[in-house]
């Protein structure tokens, strides 16, 4: 353990690490001076892929932990989605032959916005609190934060999307749980997380930054959509597979160009800050 | 720091620059209006089509210019937004907003002139060739980083954070591209009896070919005119502000 | 013991037009307590973040225990302790949950003692299970106190940690910040109120339009000199 602050600060006190004795009467008025001593706080030592793993955890959970006690971004995500969904059914209530003919383009333009209600928050409300500044403070690599946040914001919108899909099966009544569907909106929603992430972190710097995102993310966001709205098409069609293959290969393919990219970038995001 | 002394009269003298700027401006006029006489007059007009396509076909030229104007513009930000990230030198940042500005109005051009010579020729103002799709999303992405710099105040912020979305949305272009392509099925469909697969078909005659290169000089040159000046202007704002700083 | 383990030289920083720092000095010895004291508007919270890391200067350097931060900022980050005046803590989350995250992040080995410890030092312990939205002011503010020294920092800077403090509760910071300091720590507190600064503190600077203009120990001063001072550097 000495090591360690060896290591990292070499011209500092001497850390000593002694164990911390808790005070003995538990409803102690005045501080107890033994934990306020210097050197009873034990670290893990070096960093390596678990412990950067475990961070990244750590900011996820509490993402979805402080959301399930307020329970707003998921229900009004999910809200929305269902709202969206019922206004396209009227939209196109008797002017489609075949209401799965439209079902593709529902499906994945509600994903789209439902998207953008969470996005923004995952941001927005760090940067207001000013908890951001705390995860800025802590011996964090910043991508773990990126992708801390891109894990809880993919939750959130996973779930969003297995209530949008029963609405469609209801409305449309054209039933999505197939697999190449799936396939596809996992997929897609992991590229539009990574991607809307990292913009969500831009914009939350900008004036107006909710009516920013979309413009931002929306036009980056169309080989997602296509290749969705593609595979989605072609499972309600009962197409073959070589057409599947193609688009599964460009979902694939844009979430490790961009994850890599977003990853390497984010750092960049919080030099002044 | 203390105040700079200002000389009482201050002596502004056009440099070697100047002239240079001026020399490009004026071939960049002669070589636009070269280009006006060869598109209506000196190409011959497309024997294959008639009425009022045929004359339409001439908007070709200038929308083939405002494509490369589009493209040059394209390039040359990303080349500004990769320079800018890596040496931090705000004249590089500077190169990115210049080109992107003027790559906003060619990108403009380029689809309003399409949408012109579209409606005579395929009897539809638009369709879902990945060409025009992968333009239309370019200028989506152009303006996005304009409104985008307007929202932040501070100034490295600015910098550093507009070009990190540029980069970031160019490199999606090419995915954009490919997905349009083949995002329409084997089976194109028809308009009216003109497949939009093929262009409104004309062959290039030698006229033609040598008004589009006339086309293609002429918007390089336009596109590298309006860029310089601009980024120059860019220049003097940022220094204007710099004094200005010093000065409080 | 003179170490100096907050050495800050020659600060400059710019926003905008605006040049919030122009050329700050300061030292903060081991064990020692430095009180930072200045109008709105000064630069107290700007000099506090640079010094945290969380900002950079355009000119000049913040050496912590012989390291420069420009060079190692990203190891240094675990030997800082901040109290702002945003709570920085999370509202949906408890007490306990709240320190509990930050201990995972510090990649604490078995918080669970050293939480407990620190949150009985901040009179919480009680109130761990209740959500942070639940806490008055002056609770928050203790949180956040209990979450700057949670990871054990030898720097800590505390940015006007007594607002929002009734009189029990200042008492205790009061306490806390003579222990933390004894034991070795660097502490710089801004703060309004000359008398605290004169209470707690071992010395005291004035930040007057982004320079320091006044820096002596605290035994020197008395309270109406002090106040004259802070007078007169209004009219500066």
């Amino acid at each position: 353990m000495d090591q360690h602050c060896a290591v990292y600060m070499p011209k500092l006190i001497n850390c000593k690490m002694t164990n911390i004795s808790l005070p003995t009467d538990p409803i102690a008025a005045t501080p107890t001076p033994s934990p306020l001593a210097m050197g009873t706080v034990q670290m893990r030592t070096g960093g390596g892929a678990a412990a950067y793993l475990r961070k990244v955890w750590a900011i996820a959970s509490k993402d979805l932990r402080a959301e399930l006690r307020a329970k707003e971004i998921f229900s009004t995500m999910a809200t929305f989605s269902v709202l969206a969904v019922i206004i396209f059914g009227l939209a196109f209530d008797l002017r489609v032959q075949r209401s799965a003919m439209v079902v593709p383009g529902v499906l994945w333009v509600v994903i789209l916005y439902t998207g953008i209600l969470g996005l923004n928050r995952s941001f927005g409300a760090e940067v207001d609190r000013g908890s951001l500044s705390a995860l800025l403070l802590a011996p964090v690599d910043r991508s773990a934060i990126y992708f801390g946040k891109v894990l809880a914001n993919l939750v959130f919108l996973l779930a969003a999307e297995l209530i949008t899909l029963p609405a469609i099966l209801v409305i449309f009544n054209t039933n999505l749980f197939q697999t190449w569907v799936l396939v596809g909106l996992l997929l897609g929603t992991l590229g539009y997380v990574s991607v809307g992430t990292l913009f969500a972190a831009l914009a939350a710097s900008a004036r107006a930054r909710e009516s920013l995102l979309p413009i931002l993310l929306l036009p980056v966001m169309l080989p997602v959509f296509m290749a969705g709205l593609k595979l989605t098409a072609i499972t309600v069609d009962g197409r073959g597979m070589e057409e599947l293959q193609r688009w599964v290969g460009i979902l694939a393919a844009y979430d490790l160009i961009f994850l890599t990219i977003a990853f390497l970038v984010f750092d960049m995001l919080w030099e002044e800050t | 720091m203390s105040t700079t002394a200002l000389p009482r009269r201050i002596a502004v003298r056009a440099n070697g620059w100047d002239f240079a700027q001026l020399l490009l401006n004026l071939l960049t006029v002669a070589a636009m209006a070269a280009l006006m006489w060869a598109a209506l007059v000196y190409a011959k007009p497309a024997t294959n089509l008639a009425g009022t396509e045929q004359t339409a076909q001439r908007i070709f030229y200038l929308h083939m210019g405002c494509n490369i104007g589009a493209l040059a513009a394209f390039l040359m930000s990303l080349i500004g937004s990769i320079v800018y990230l890596i040496t931090r030198n705000l004249d590089w940042d500077r190169v990115t907003q210049a080109s992107i500005e003027v790559g906003t109005i060619c990108g403009i051009g380029t689809t309003l002139t399409g949408a012109i010579w579209a409606k005579p020729t395929w009897n539809t103002y638009w369709t879902w060739d990945p060409r025009l799709t992968t333009v239309t999303i370019t200028l989506l992405i152009y303006v996005a980083y304009l409104l985008f710099r307007n929202g932040i105040d501070n100034r490295q912020t600015r910098a550093r954070f507009g070009n990190i979305y540029a980069m970031f949305a160019f490199l999606t272009v090419p995915m954009t591209y490919y997905s349009a392509r083949w995002f329409r099925t084997i089976h194109p469909v028809v308009f009216n009896g003109n497949n939009p697969d093929a262009q409104g078909g004309f062959n290039l005659g030698s006229t033609m070919n040598q008004t589009l290169w006339v086309s293609t000089i002429s918007f390089c040159l336009l596109f590298s005119a309006l860029m310089i000046m601009r980024w120059r202007q860019l220049r003097l704002e940022d220094r204007i502000e710099a004094v200005r700083e010093e000065l409080e | 013991m003179t170490k100096p383990l907050i050495a800050v030289s020659n600060l400059y920083k710019r926003y905008g037009s605006k040049t919030v720092l122009k050329g700050v000095d300061l030292t903060v010895d081991e064990g020692h307590v430095m009180a930072l004291l200045g109008a709105n508007g000064a630069g107290k919270t700007t000099l506090m973040r640079i010094v945290a890391g969380l900002v950079k200067p355009h000119r000049g350097d913040v050496v912590l225990g012989g390291v420069a931060l420009s060079k190692a900022g990203a190891e240094l980050r675990r030997y800082i302790g901040l109290v702002s005046h945003l709570p920085l803590l999370y509202d949906n989350l408890s007490g306990w949950e709240n320190l509990a995250f930050f201990a995972q992040l510090y990649d604490m080995q078995q918080p669970e003692a050293r939480i407990e410890a620190v949150l009985r030092a901040v009179d919480l312990w009680q109130r761990r299970r209740d959500g942070v939205r639940t806490y008055s002011r002056g609770m928050v503010q203790r949180l956040a106190i209990a979450r700057a020294i949670l990871h054990d920092p030898p720097v800590l800077l505390l940015d006007e940690p007594d607002t929002g403090l009734d009189q029990s509760s200042s008492q205790l910071l009061h306490d806390l910040i003579r222990q933390l300091g004894a034991a070795n720590r660097a502490i710089l507190l801004t703060t309004h109120n000359l008398d605290r600064a004169l209470e707690w503190a071992d010395s005291v600077c004035l930040l007057h339009d982004g320079k320091i203009v006044y820096q002596a120990p605290a035994v020197n001063l008395d309270g109406p000199a002090l106040r004259r001072l802070y007078a007169e550097a209004d009219q500066l």
